[in-house]
């Protein structure tokens, strides 16, 4: 590989930006293309697809045998709110993978007895949000049922272009808070991406199966190709 | 995404930086019960130190052994790894599986 390639993989991953390293495992030459630059690259239905499944693997094009190695960064999922299900949420995500971060006020919510070893920010969303960079791989979701603590986080999530984001409430709730969130500026796009009633309708009760009704949301979101994403919603 | 290995490339960076001859080994294919997933590497240097894993640790040491070759050399070479043959003195996977390995020389 050489030095060039290397340094510039090395950037993208630092800045949390997918690429594929694209090898002729015959010739040995390389190239380095970034996720933004899918869309005009010969492979890109073969990149799009081994990015959406993060698996490298060996593809033959053009009579030539490549191998695509996928550097996608880790997944994020910041949930703001401390509460029940959240306490299920977090290690059930932390086991798929994801780097698990809890939000919350209330410090009686947001307590090391209630999420041991999970970081916990008891901090309000305005201050917590900004350092966690949140970003186009991570999984947003708001569950805390009260606005003063959901409007803003699900604000910043818009600005951050997340790959989920989720809101607990049933249909009337979610159409008051679309409401209030047009009311401080968010556009009717912005409201239509919040998967409300959040996750799949698996008939889940227990804070433990609406955690894995979340978790089946955040993963079809994450894996599936965009039309088969839309038959599963 | 789900793999925390060390960080593998920044070091073949750090390490080519420093002047030492690097060699990167990636798993490009795998066939059956396969230990580690394709793109799982191993970075190695000319002092034989080695991060990373390609099989959880049957084929390693033949790894870095060939490795040495492709950083003296500069060809890349491909390597394919089948099950242990144990009366021959061969080094393999143990679990039945096949793998193969592209080992290049960074910079």
């Amino acid at each position: 590989m050489k030095l060039a390639i290397l340094h510039e993989l090395n950037a993208e991953r630092a800045a949390r930006r997918p690429a594929i390293l694209v090898t002729d495992t015959e010739s040995g030459e390389q190239r380095l293309v970034k996720a933004a630059d899918f869309p005009k690259d010969p492979l890109r239905a073969e990149l799009d697809k081994q990015l959406r499944m993060g698996k490298s693997a060996s593809v033959e094009a053009g009579g030539k045998k490549l191998f695509l190695n996928v550097y996608a960064p880790t997944a994020k999922l910041v949930i703001v709110g401390a509460v029940h299900i959240s306490q299920a949420l977090a290690p059930l995500a932390r086991s798929l993978g994801y780097d698990v971060t809890v939000v919350d006020p209330r410090t009686a919510f947001a307590s090391p007895e209630r999420f041991p070893d999970i970081p916990l920010v008891a901090e309000w969303p305005d201050t917590a949000l900004p350092p966690l960079n949140v970003d186009a791989y991570t999984a947003f979701v708001a569950v805390t049922h009260d606005p003063k603590i959901d409007d803003p986080a699900l604000l910043h999530a818009f600005e951050r272009n997340c790959f989920y984001i989720g809101a607990l409430g049933s249909r009337k709730t979610h159409a008051k808070r679309g409401d209030r969130l047009r009311a401080q500026g968010a556009k009717d796009s912005d409201i239509a991406r919040i998967h409300a009633p959040i996750g799949l309708a698996i008939g889940a009760v227990s804070p433990s199966e609406i955690a894995v009704s979340i978790m089946a949301e955040i993963t079809a979101v994450l894996r599936l190709p965009p039309k088969e994403k839309e038959e599963a919603a | 995404m789900l793999d925390r290995d060390e960080d593998i490339l920044k070091a073949a960076e750090d390490w080519q930086k420093a002047g030492r001859g690097v060699a990167l080994a990636t798993v490009v294919e795998t066939w059956g019960s396969a230990p580690r997933p394709a793109g799982s590497s191993l970075v190695i240097n000319d002092q034989g130190t080695f991060l990373g894993s390609v099989s959880g640790g049957c084929v390693e040491g033949a790894v870095v052994t060939e490795a040495m070759d492709v950083i003296e050399s500069g060809k890349p070479k491909m390597l394919e790894f089948g099950v242990a043959d144990e009366t021959a003195w061969n080094v393999g996977l143990s679990c039945g599986g096949t793998i193969r390995v592209f080992v290049e020389k960074v910079g």
